[in-house]
């Protein structure tokens, strides 16, 4: 018997109570998560059919693929791919983090009733869907626009091209979508701020970078943190934008992966690939996480 | 400029060392000419002038509100006055950013960095100036010594208790050599215990380095125990500044006289060399720039008698006796007077005594 809050209870009941709460959640992710899960590492392990079924015999033939092995010798294409996308998706985190600082900041300096409002304009995105937005991007840069009429002015484009395909109208895409997944949390953080570290750093003869990397950077880490997470992962992974702004020159691992559950109909090396998508995306999650954590120290 | 500055940042002491122009520098300390402060529609200081002598240790003394941490943050340039000048020594610091001005904050919260070490906090300042690591390892230990902290080198700032933190915050900015340091109101947040001791500590590391400490407080005991010299403040303005005996034994008016201790206010008239008042006629050491005003005299100058005393004599009713341990404290009719007289005696309420209020006591206040 025990006491639960104030009330009179024994460590069974708490036991099947508890379950009762998480049991849904639990649930959910088992049939969401876990075994579609299990049954992409299934099926990474088996083999394409001639017209694009599973035939189940076991190979490692779609890794080996990957890692560019094919009947025509080695290819860097895939490592290409995988490459070009942890470096979009890094540059992408770093331009939402660079462009997060400030408005986050801004908006923390503005009065209490106008913090909302800034708040809901960087919110108001997500009311219409990634899809349209992307879009939208096609609009704007096309080759009437003032953006591009720009960049054919100053010669960096020929005229009467739009400003798509292209790696910037995929990290204009990119940035456009994420950015409130940095900005919001990170504006969290600092509306927390504890100034009188940022004056006893000042009071201490600190350069702005000495002020900023040891009284703003590790007390805003965790809402960083937070921001890096959300924008990474997806930008790993996504393929509408690189589809639509990045063209087939510019092909990402979420196209990559798509092509090959959709045309391709090659779902085992498709599975391979996300797989494959998925440990590196927890590496580079590792790594941050090690990196954050010298930061906190240094 | 920054590199004249940083320069000077990094040698403290040079100034002081030779010449005849170093020493007046020296002497000279801190000065604040004429500041204004407006916060909005707010004026929190209202042209300020104050003279902290080198080696000093001198209090800003105010209520809450009153524009003392205000006029502290201005010194230690975390906020730049409307008007006015901030001179330290010969130099005029006013719109100097605090990252480089010779002088180091002691802050109420102590703000300490919770991510760095207790070492690498005292450290702050040497590494900031790019000071050589043997340097800031022989600085920062001899201070960390110097205020029992050297157990505490590796820990954090969340495993130390307040009064350790304390002296963190008071490491932190001692090892850079201050010409002034500054305290905001450093020890609020410690029990009253701990809060007398740290007081006299504070005092003797003071006279002990020979530094200028500038302190903010709210607390009138605090600041008669380790000032040299004391500023009341009020509402933006500084009211009197003395010496905590004259500040105390002197005060100027009741807002003085009542924010310093307990003080009685007596109202009257001065007719004739004698102040007619409610409670009776007194002699006083000299006459009052009024002909109605107000005189102030302390609990523990009020003398109790058995008899009618030859001057200035009370007869009073006692309401109420508080025995606190080392006196007693009287409240009687007419007045109510404020009694503060040794515990030896017993008094019953209702008991009627005579009372002497001695010249030398009755403080003639400014109107």
């Amino acid at each position: 018997m025990l006491v639960w809050y104030g009330e009179l209870t024994t460590q069974r009941n708490l036991a099947r109570r508890g379950l009762g709460y998480l049991g849904p959640g639990i649930l959910w992710l088992l049939v969401f998560l876990v075994l579609p899960g299990l049954v992409l590492i299934l099926v990474s392990f088996i083999t394409r059919g001639g017209y694009g079924q599973l035939v189940w015999d076991f190979t490692f033939e779609n890794y080996k693929r990957f890692l560019g092995f094919s009947v025509f010798g080695w290819t860097a294409d895939y490592f290409i791919i995988m490459w070009r996308s942890v470096w979009v998706a890094c540059m992408s985190t770093l331009i939402c983090v660079i462009l997060s600082y400030p408005l986050a900041f801004f908006i923390c300096s503005r009065p209490e009733k106008k913090r909302y409002l800034w708040l809901t304009l960087i919110i108001v995105p997500f009311w219409t869907n990634m899809v349209i937005r992307t879009y939208a991007w096609l609009l704007i840069l096309a080759p009437d626009m003032p953006l591009a009429q720009l960049a054919s002015f100053l010669k960096l484009i020929p005229p009467d091209t739009p400003l798509y395909p292209s790696a910037f109208a995929v990290y204009m895409g990119m940035v456009s979508i994420f950015l409130p997944f940095v900005t919001l949390p990170l504006y969290s953080s600092v509306e927390r701020l504890d100034w009188s570290l940022v004056e006893a750093a000042q009071d201490l003869y600190a350069s702005r970078v000495r002020v900023f990397t040891q009284a703003i950077l590790p007390q805003t880490l965790p809402g960083l943190t937070v921001g890096i997470i959300l924008v990474f992962v997806p930008t790993m992974g996504m393929f509408v934008v690189p589809n639509l702004l990045g063209g087939s020159k510019y092909m990402l691992v979420g196209n990559l992966i798509q092509q090959q559950f959709g045309p391709s109909r090659d779902w085992p090396f498709g599975a391979a690939i996300s797989m494959a998508l998925m440990v590196l995306t927890m590496i580079s999650l590792q790594l941050y996480r090690r990196r954050s954590k010298e930061v906190e120290i240094i | 400029m920054a590199a004249a500055s940083l320069s000077r940042v990094s040698e403290p002491n040079r100034d002081n060392r030779d010449g005849p122009l170093a020493e007046a520098d020296s002497l000279r300390g801190l000065a604040v000419k004429n500041i204004d402060k407006r916060f909005g529609t707010v004026q929190a200081v209202k042209n300020v002038s104050l003279d902290v002598h080198a080696g000093e240790f001198f209090t800003l003394l105010g209520p809450s509100g009153c524009g003392k941490t205000t006029l502290l943050r201005m010194v230690a340039g975390l906020e730049l006055p409307d008007n006015g000048q901030v001179l330290l020594g010969d130099e005029d610091i006013t719109s100097l950013p605090a990252s480089k001005r010779l002088v180091n904050t002691v802050f109420q919260s102590y703000a300490l960095f919770p991510h760095l070490s207790i070492f690498e906090n005292v450290a702050f300042g040497l590494r900031s100036r790019k000071i050589s690591q043997n340097e800031v390892k022989s600085r920062v230990n001899r201070r960390l010594e110097m205020l029992g902290l050297e157990e505490m080198a590796d820990r954090y700032p969340h495993q130390l208790s307040g009064g350790q933190q304390q002296r963190v915050a008071l490491a932190r900015a001692l090892v850079n050599e201050p010409k002034v340091l500054l305290l905001d109101e450093p020890m609020s947040a410690l029990d009253a215990r701990l809060r007398s001791q740290v007081q006299v500590e504070l005092r003797r590391l003071q006279r002990k380095l020979g530094q200028t400490f500038i302190l903010v407080t709210h607390d009138q005991a605090e600041a008669l125990v380790v000032s040299d010299r004391i500023a009341v403040m009020n509402e933006g303005e500084i009211i009197q500044h003395g010496s905590p005996k004259e500040v105390y034994e002197q005060p100027k008016n009741r807002f003085v006289a009542e924010f310093l201790g307990a003080a009685n206010l007596i109202e009257g008239q001065y007719v004739n060399g004698r102040l007619e008042t409610g409670i009776g006629s007194f002699d006083l050491q000299q006459p009052p720039p009024w002909d109605h005003g107000t005189v102030a005299i302390r609990p523990e100058r009020i003398q109790v008698a058995n008899q009618p005393p030859q001057q200035n004599g009370v007869k009073a009713t006692l309401r109420e006796a508080i025995y606190r341990g080392t006196n007693v404290d009287l409240w009687l009719e007419p007045g109510p007077l404020r009694v503060r007289t040794a515990a030896y005696h017993n008094y019953e309420p209702g008991e009627e005594i005579w009372l002497e209020l001695p010249q030398e006591g009755l403080v003639i206040l400014d109107e």
